[in-house]
């Protein structure tokens, strides 16, 4: 019994555009990764402020204080009541004193509290700052394009 | 004359190109998934020694002028107060404030530049806190032509209160 001989043409896809798009992919995804957990929590949902821009120069030292809505405070990633921040804070300031060519002054104390949460629980959080001589605070707000002086 | 015409032969080298393919995607998986939107953030900057360093700092003779913000059991603000006058709770009292720190900066220093006076904000403890955010933003300055412009920069807060 004979067959009949076929002729099989190779057809080859060609790969470059695919590749060429997906590096562009990788590039863009690798700019704007941000591998920091304190910033942006989303736990935290801000308040808005149209003057709240974000600092020229970097602090020299931040430690950031957070404050959800149900008035539960993260400090270094973990949730601590008022007395654990409190010795927490001392432990830095400790550290910090340790170091000849750092200041406690030195320190900012970034403030990050949610839209709602109480605003005596803020001040509590100041005052157990100031018990431990940080003195410098900054409160972080989102940036809004509107301005949130009228109500929308 | 005559030319040999060697017989060359090209062998055709494939590049093995399916690993690449493959890390390459694993690695796009992988920031698709670690991507997340950033919100712009931006930070109030206040300095507010303990009431015993700042007797020996020497940081602040003058008396803070109290901006009194009161607030319901929800947090709702109910009335703010500013060297006796109220503001008020209607939409626009935060721009009433505004107009009225406007006022005395421009009394004192001249438009646009931050001044020596001091707002100490004395807040009930419930105040939902972005109640106090508007009016930092009321009080330290506004936004002109795309230009920031201060007003008053040093701002504190009383102790806490219940």
């Amino acid at each position: 019994m004979r067959y009949a001989k076929h002729s099989m043409v190779q057809a080859e896809m060609d790969m470059t555009p695919m590749i060429d798009v997906t590096f562009q992919l990788i590039a863009f995804f690798m700019f704007v990764l941000n591998f920091s957990e304190v910033d942006q929590d989303q736990r935290i949902n801000l308040p808005l402020s149209e003057l709240a821009r974000p600092p020229d120069v970097a602090y020299d030292e931040p430690l950031t204080i957070q404050l959800t809505d149900v008035e539960q405070i993260i400090f270094a990633g973990d949730y601590l009541s008022p007395d654990g921040l409190k010795a927490a804070l001392l432990r830095e300031a400790q550290i910090i004193a340790t170091h000849p060519d750092k200041k406690i002054g030195d320190v900012t104390i970034i403030i990050r509290a949610d839209r709602f949460a109480k605003t005596g629980k803020v001040q509590e959080i100041i005052k157990l700052c100031q018990e431990a001589e940080f003195d410098t605070f900054a409160l972080r707000g989102q940036q809004s394009d509107r301005s949130t002086l009228v109500e929308q | 004359m005559r030319f040999r015409h060697g017989i060359t032969t090209l062998d055709k080298i494939e590049m093995q190109m399916t690993p690449m393919i493959d890390i390459v995607f694993q690695l796009n998986i992988f920031f698709l998934l670690s991507f997340k939107i950033v919100l712009p953030e931006g930070d109030f900057n206040i300095r507010m020694p303990s009431a015993a360093a700042a007797r020996t700092m020497d940081i602040s003779e003058s008396i803070p002028t109290p901006l009194v913000m009161m607030a319901d059991e929800d947090g709702r603000l109910t009335d703010m107060r500013l060297g006796g006058r109220s503001f008020g709770n209607g939409p626009d009292a935060f721009l009433r404030l505004h107009h009225q720190i406007l006022d005395m900066v421009k009394d004192a220093g001249g438009p646009g530049t931050a001044t020596e006076l001091e707002i100490e904000l004395d807040c009930d403890y419930d105040l939902n806190y972005e109640h106090v955010m508007r009016a930092m933003t009321a009080i330290t300055g506004y936004i002109e032509n795309g230009q920031p412009h201060k007003l008053i920069e040093r701002v504190k807060f009383t102790p806490p209160r219940k």
